[in-house]
């Protein structure tokens, strides 16, 4: 039995972490090559704050998807919904009736809106998901452009303020030439950000909800035999993904401070790139949330290298696709290494103590 | 008759995309009585069936490759409008400088070169799904980001007009022939399509391959294959829906040639009855699904909705249609229905007093049921 034990002491990641492990490694890989090539832009603090002051509604988007495609469905509605709810809100808050209380209310009840609404009819009604979220894009899009069709600036003051509010980190900042220290800004969504990986983080990963949404995603009739209610499981997650919508519209008004038609366009395709990045597959019951920002922030770094080689701007998209490629390809052949069982990866003797302890009891007794 | 019924049956899924488009029709008529009316000019037939046909021409070419696709791959191609721009680009930079007198040959060489350009894309496309095993939304999405540039480059960052008499005539009217060309071409593409689903075990094989892969696999049919070889079908339907809309914008224009279209393509097959999740699927339906998406954007358009609107409304259009035919919906119906046949038949039994018609008035009702 003794040496049977010390044979076996490696203890298999799941595919979840798997995938969270290799997306995190190419951040970091990325992030370094980064600072290698590009010290100058790219060692600021600065630059890697832009990351997420000017890209806060992604992050958004891409956390709320990432339930939805943890869930084994899909959500293409929610670029269009962010891009509404700007407009929306622009448009309140222009009129003079509506207060930034108001808008923010505006922003949620559109947001949980379209989240019943696609919730309801693929939970209940059992409609492909991609019909229904691609009937929601094209209704958020329809009343977008009904609303309003030019650019509108919101010049209310006490939105204007919110929107120039900063806060300053004292401690992180750089010189400028004239030797003056200018510290390190971040925006309001930044905080909005991280709230919500750290509460969604929880949801997924301890609450009742999210062990729900992991089983439904993984198989829908093992599911239902374990006792949990699919269609209510289903429903949640995409009424989620719609508030998260309808938040991300919000940080995107603070963010730019205008309604145009073109906001948050192509924000779906991009959120499923990065929740690919991140680890999480389309298949559903595979991922870890926190992926979802480690992905966005590859794809944000892409585009950011991309940008400081100063490549020509049609060589960027084509560029950024090969690195998805490659990015795909590598994650692919990892999985089916690991399906052929050549490959294992072990914990560090660290993690290993902190197995649970009935389960080293099941061993004893096996 | 059983033969009959049995034959019903089986176009059962085309209910749904028929009757929209009955509907559609009849609001038509409802607002003009002459929806119908067809018109010569120049020796060509103009109105609204044939503006339909034409302008539908290319999303139903794609649409009969992402069935394919589908049905094979339980997921589907978003990147088909950007191969269509990217071979398309190739088509007219070929023809632009094979130097000398268009000829009918250059065209077909050109679209030959176009088609094999497609059957590459399509093998990227492929390869991915098929043997590294990536959901295809999420393979072809690099094209989908990356295509349009690529197109762009190729045509040299200007948009090549194609001024030469041939391509004028495969994108309108060839003089004599009263159809327009794109409408022929679709056709002869659906009687391609038609043949090689008849004569070859493609249906069967893609079917089983989407039914049940690893099940495909045990009865000797090797689904990566299969699922490559849908890509590959995808990659020249895409060259030859590029190949029309080029011929028909007369400029080859790489931002906005067949933008977007592969959400009314996955929209079409939705509407075609095929579930998204692979399996059985109906050509047929596709095409009509198609169409009737066609016949949609124009009656909106000729009910002078606001054009602002317009997407608004076919979004509100396609969700009672999708939730007219979830599959909740329709058990309830059925249900709902059995009950008002159970109560005509008893009905029908206290007015006649008599078990032998009673007898007849159910089975009646039952073979109604399974029309």
């Amino acid at each position: 039995m003794g040496p049977l034990n010390s044979i076996r002491p490696k203890t298999r990641l799941s595919n979840s972490n798997l995938l969270f492990m290799i997306a995190g490694i190419i951040f970091v890989l990325m992030y370094g090559f980064a600072l290698i090539s590009y010290p100058g832009s790219f060692m600021q603090f600065q630059t890697f704050f832009d990351l997420f002051n000017l890209n806060a509604a992604l992050f958004i988007v891409t956390l709320g998807l990432c339930v939805v495609m943890i869930g084994g469905g899909i959500d293409i509605s929610v670029g269009a919904v962010c891009g509404l709810v700007t407009m929306a809100c622009a448009m309140l808050l222009e009129s003079g009736v509506g207060n930034v209380w108001g808008a923010l209310f505006l922003a949620l009840g559109i947001g949980l809106a379209f989240g019943f609404m696609h919730g309801y009819l693929i939970a209940y009604l059992e409609i492909q998901p991609f019909i229904i979220t691609l009937a929601g894009m094209f209704l958020a899009q329809g009343l977008l452009t009904t609303l309003h069709k030019e650019p509108l600036n919101v010049t209310m003051p006490a939105f204007v303020r919110l929107r120039n509010f900063t806060i300053e980190i004292p401690w992180l900042g750089t010189e400028n030439r004239l030797g003056v220290f200018i510290p390190c800004e971040i925006k309001p969504g930044v905080i909005v950000v991280l709230v919500l990986v750290l509460l969604y983080a929880i949801l997924m990963k301890w609450s009742r909800f999210g062990r729900n949404v992991y089983a439904v995603g993984g198989n829908p009739q093992s599911a239902r035999m374990l006792g949990i209610n699919v269609k209510k499981t289903i429903f949640f997650s995409y009424v989620i993904c719609g508030l998260t919508a309808g938040i991300s519209g919000f940080v995107f008004l603070m963010t730019t401070g205008a309604g145009n038609i073109g906001n948050g366009a192509l924000f779906e395709m991009k959120a499923i790139a990065s929740n690919v990045m991140g680890g999480i597959l389309l298949n559903g019951g595979v991922g870890n949330l926190l992926g979802a920002p480690i992905g966005t922030m590859t794809l944000l770094t892409i585009n950011e290298l991309i940008r400081a080689a100063g490549v020509q701007s049609n060589l960027q998209a084509i560029v950024s696709g090969l690195l998805l490629y490659l990015f795909i390809v590598l994650q692919s052949i990892v999985m089916s290494l690991r399906g052929r069982s050549k490959f294992r990866l072990a914990l560090p003797s660290w993690l290993k103590s902190q197995q649970p302890s009935g389960e080293k009891k099941a061993e004893n007794q096996g | 008759m059983p033969r009959i019924k049995r034959h019903l049956n089986n176009m059962s899924h085309l209910f749904l995309p028929l009757s929209v488009l009955v509907v559609l029709i009849i609001i038509n008529l409802i607002k003009g009585a002459d929806y119908f009316k067809i018109t010569m000019v120049n020796g060509a037939f103009y109105g609204n069936i044939p503006n339909i046909l034409f302008g539908a021409s290319e999303l139903v070419i794609l649409s009969i490759g992402m069935t394919l696709v589908t049905a094979a791959s339980r997921g589907q191609d978003i990147s088909i409008g950007e191969i269509g721009a990217i071979t398309s680009a190739i088509f007219v930079q070929y023809v632009l400088r094979a130097g000398g007198d268009v000829t009918i040959w250059t065209v077909l060489v050109g679209f030959l070169i176009s088609c094999v350009a497609g059957l590459f894309i399509g093998a990227f496309n492929g390869t991915l799904v098929s043997f590294f095993k990536v959901q295809p939304m999420v393979a072809t999405l690099i094209l989908f980001l990356g295509g349009r540039s690529i197109a762009f480059i190729i045509d040299g960052k200007v948009s090549p007009i194609l001024a030469n008499e041939i391509s004028n005539r495969i994108g309108t009217v060839i003089p004599g022939v009263p159809i327009q060309t794109p409408i022929i071409l679709t056709a002869v593409f659906i009687a391609v399509f038609a043949v090689v689903l008849k004569t070859t075990n493609l249906r069967l094989y893609v079917e089983a391959v989407g039914i049940n892969p690893s099940a495909a696999r045990l009865n000797g049919i090797d689904p990566k294959k299969i699922i490559f070889l849908t890509f590959l079908l995808m990659g020249v339907c895409s060259a030859v829906a590029g190949f029309i809309a080029v011929n028909k914008a007369g400029r080859h224009d790489s931002v906005n040639l067949l933008k977007f279209i592969m959400m009314d393509a996955i929209l079409a097959v939705a509407l075609g009855g095929n579930s998204l999740g692979g399996g059985k699927f109906s050509i047929t339906g596709s095409i009509i699904g198609a169409y009737t998406i066609e016949v949609l954007n124009r009656t909106l358009l000729r009910l002078e909705v606001n054009p602002e609107a317009i997407k608004a409304f076919k979004a509100v259009f396609i969700i009672i249609l999708m939730v007219m035919a979830s599959p909740v919906v329709s058990v309830f119906a059925g249900k709902v229905l059995d009950k008002a046949k159970m109560i005509v038949a008893r009905y029908s039994v206290r007015q006649t007093d008599g078990l032998n018609k009673a007898a007849v008035s159910i089975t009646d009702t039952t073979g109604k049921k399974e029309e």
